[in-house]
């Protein structure tokens, strides 16, 4: 089948100002969006510039927006995105440095502001410390998350205002604050009990959908959010 | 040009590289250079677990997992350092649960473990629980973990820097060069050592499960400067890729039941394994694979075979097979114990395939998967450089990207994150100790000039050629002659192939002119060392007259313990590529036959 392939196409040593270009392809309807880039990249202009790594939807390198919708271009298929045009742009409110790719930097200082790390100051015993399975399930969603910046970008207040941590450093609080052998929940907290944390999310759920891991991002804000309010995590 | 200056540099950011950077960083200053950011590293696809003698919940001994693991190997794995990786598999794995990984949880609250390939109880050669894991995610789950505690202490990163040379002086390491991807600057790391843990090379062959990554950028980096590669001929082709794309399907699928299943609907592993059946050595599944697919009995007569994990399929087989719960049931599944247990390769059928593994078996095919050679090391990762294993000192290697060698001519399932484990943690050890009592060797004049050599001859050659039709046909060529079964008439054939393609590769041209995240130009680099590693791979197996592991030639069927039993090193030298060989390292365990 044929479809055309729609392109945002900045490049900073060349264009005052970014523009769209049209690549009329053939491809196979099982095709990943990230194989028609890489046709493009191969044949046609080696200037096309994006991330991409695993190519099957677990490194997280190429999350962009692909007909308005945070995706991961290596787990789009052509048949899934309907109809046979498919325009592909970069991830809104992080900085564009080259076509597809944006500046992840101020993305991951937001991740490493809410302690994203297993805190458990005692001793460790010589074996494993003991969780049940219902522990262990509590906080297996959130386990899941790849820092693709899908969730983040997708965020109308992470938009409207940069310094929002957003929804991937939440998720990642989320995942330590409810696993039952970390120690520094009280302290993520009151981290994301600020003005740029858990209270910019308005639930619209843009997230949830963006997110190529299924995880219930939304869900998983309020989860911290009825913590902060009630002083419990359960 | 700008120069940096730290005891230690960690060049690849995977579990490997973390763990180094982890324990280097403890008393030495460390740098870890990446051309990813660090999540991106291919650990995170590794699947279904970790190998460790927890015993959580039956009689497991390390002794077991090291005779396993000799054996898997075909007997070409060094069997001290197999016995060191296996004995410290348990307090690594530990370590890891202490460091908060979420492993998945037996009814008691231990660390879940579940049975996996060549993996047995040594008394009744039956399948055992060794695969310490979190759900279908163990790889993803280690990478985060790891890279979580890089921050807790601190660890300095380079996010999207690709290193492109190792300076060497006095005969021994003196930093590495590195291209930032944002700027297009050179970067001179100027280090006492360098610790090179890049991962694989599976990007030489068509169907492959390695990520766009996997380059070899460190064997071809260290080969440029004169330091051998071992073992390269032994490459692993995992059973279970998604058919046509490559993409891993966890040898946990097996573990939990799931079987192969040929074109006539049978069982077709018991008759090439009939002990081990489904959950023999990878390499063996392999190539009975090859061999129903060659007698017409691949699916509708293609060259693809059913996994199937569906419950009335899995009970079934359970049944003949006698398999029991650890409390003495029944060993019976659920619909929604494999959805639990398996949702990334749900998920991967479903998008991929449109395929749902929990009512359709998944057709799959082998898919070039792991290199078990590398730059050369010893247990401490050490890079060792020569016949009699002397030290490049303040030069260490670890992760896929060495050859200690524990994985010898075959790599057992759940072997490689421990790999990543144990020996990422020797060589950062290793390299801050080292570190601490050594000074800085002085840079070379020009450090940067044999890098921009490189991109210059890319750059500014003239010609036309393009670097993915020389791409495709290299794995294509590779795929057809350098894979599951080989003959010396088809690496010959590869061996002028790739030769011929280095020559094109001298004209090829790179549309993208820019400083600013040139992919183009990295990714036509990246092509030229896999072209090298290609050429390195199929001379090393053309050489090597007998069939080990997953090294299987027709011409030469047998293993050869009398000439062969001993590893290679190829050199490059003058665009030439010269082997030579080193004895194994037997302690205990004498070759034998091969059976599952």
């Amino acid at each position: 089948m044929q479809v055309r392939l729609k392109v945002f196409r900045y490049n900073p040593e060349k264009d005052k100002k970014p523009h769209y270009e049209t690549y009329t392809l053939e491809v196979q309807p099982t095709d990943r969006v990230l194989d028609l880039l890489e046709h493009v990249k191969n044949y046609i202009d080696g200037t096309l510039s994006y991330r991409r790594s695993c190519a099957h939807g677990i490194c997280g390198s190429d999350a962009m927006r692909i007909n308005g919708r945070n995706r991961l271009a290596c787990k789009v298929l052509v048949k899934d995105v309907g109809g046979s045009k498919i325009t592909v742009e970069p991830m809104l409110g992080l900085r564009v440095i080259k076509d597809m790719i944006v500046d992840m930097e101020p993305f991951f200082e937001h991740f490493r502001s809410v302690m994203p790390y297993f805190v458990n100051d005692d001793p460790p015993p010589k074996r494993e410390r003991l969780q049940s399975v219902e522990q262990r399930e509590r906080f297996d969603d959130t386990t899941k998350c790849i820092l693709c910046a899908a969730c983040t970008t997708s965020c109308p207040s992470f938009w409207a205002n940069e310094k929002y941590v957003g929804p991937a450093a939440i998720v990642n609080a989320h995942r330590f604050i409810f696993d039952s052998r970390d120690q520094a929940g009280a302290e993520r907290l009151r981290l994301l009990n600020d003005q740029f944390g858990v209270y910019r999310c308005h639930t619209i759920f843009n997230c949830t959908d963006a997110c190529p891991r299924d995880i219930q991002v939304t869900q998983a804000i309020g989860e911290v959010k009825r913590a902060i309010a009630t002083g419990r995590i359960d | 040009m700008r120069t940096h200056q730290f005891d230690v540099v960690v060049v690849g950011a995977g579990g490997a590289g973390l763990m180094a950077a982890l324990y280097a960083s403890r008393t030495a200053s460390t740098a870890v250079i990446s051309k990813l950011y660090p999540t991106r590293s291919h650990t995170g696809a590794a699947q279904g677990g970790v190998g460790a003698a927890l015993g959580s919940d039956e009689e497991d001994h390390p002794e077991w997992h090291t005779y396993d693991t000799v054996k898997g190997s075909d007997y070409l794995g060094d069997q001290e350092a197999i016995e060191f990786m296996c004995s410290e598999a348990v307090p690594a794995v530990y370590e890891l649960e202490h460091m908060g990984l979420p492993f998945s949880r037996t009814p008691e609250g231990r660390i879940a473990q579940r049975p996996f390939g060549g993996h047995t109880n040594n008394k009744t050669g039956k399948p055992v629980r060794r695969a310490c894991y979190a759900a279908d995610r163990t790889g993803h789950m280690i990478l985060q973990t790891l890279y979580q505690q890089c921050i807790k202490n601190k660890v300095n990163f380079y996010d999207e820097f690709q290193v492109t040379d190792l300076l060497l002086n006095n005969g021994a390491a003196a930093g590495v060069v590195a291209l930032e991807l944002a700027t297009g600057e050179l970067h001179v790391f100027h280090a006492k050592a360098v610790i090179f843990a890049t991962g694989g090379h599976g990007r030489i062959w068509e169907i492959t499960s390695n990520a766009y990554a996997y380059s070899g950028d460190g064997v071809a980096i260290t080969l440029r400067r004169g330091i051998p590669a071992e073992d390269m001929e032994f490459f692993q082709f995992h059973p279970t890729g998604i058919y046509k794309l490559g993409i891993l399907i966890t040898e946990g699928v097996r573990g939990e039941g799931g079987v192969l299943i040929n074109d006539k609907g049978e069982r077709f592993m018991e008759r090439y394994a009939p002990t081990a059946k489904d959950l023999a050595s990878r390499d063996v599944i392999s190539r009975a694979m090859y061999l129903e697919i060659r007698e017409g009995r691949g699916i509708g007569g293609k060259n693809y075979m059913y996994l199937d994990i569906r419950p009335e399929t899995v009970n079934k087989y359970a049944a003949l097979d006698g398999r029991k719960r650890t409390d003495g049931s029944p060993y019976l599944i659920t619909s929604e114990e494999i959805l639990a247990k398996l949702p990334e390769i749900i998920d991967f059928c479903r998008t991929y395939m449109g395929v749902d593994p929990v009512s359709q078996p998944m057709p799959i095919q082998p898919t070039a998967h792991y290199a078990m050679g590398g730059i050369p090391t010893n247990k401490y990762g050490e890079v060792v450089i020569d016949e009699r294993n002397s030290v490049m000192p303040g030069l260490y290697a670890a992760g896929e990207v060495a050859c200690v060698s524990v994985h010898g001519a075959n790599r057992l399932g759940t072997n490689s994150l421990l790999d990543l484990l144990v020996f990422g943690k020797y060589s950062g050890l290793r390299a801050a100790a080292f570190a601490q009592g050594a000074g800085f060797q002085p840079l070379p004049e020009d450090p940067t000039d044999f890098t921009r050599a490189q991109f210059d001859t890319i750059l500014n050659n003239g010609g036309t050629e393009k670097a993915a039709d020389i791409a495709a046909e290299m794995k294509r060529v590779m795929n057809d002659h350098v894979s599951v079964f080989r003959t010396a008439e088809g690496m010959q054939l590869a061996l002028d192939k790739m030769r011929e393609l280095q020559e094109r590769f001298k004209k090829v041209q790179v549309g993208d002119r820019g400083k600013i995240f040139n992919t183009d130009l990295l990714n036509t680099w990246e092509l030229g060392n896999l072209l090298e590693l290609a050429e390195v791979t199929t001379a090393s197996a053309l050489s090597r007259q007998e069939s080990r592991g997953a090294h299987a030639r027709e011409d030469y069927p047998r293993r050869d313990d009398a000439n062969w039993l001993k590893h290679t090193l190829a050199w490059k030298e003058d665009c030439k590529i010269r082997l030579g060989y080193k004895p194994v390292e037997i302690t205990k365990y004498e070759p034998k036959e091969r059976v599952y």
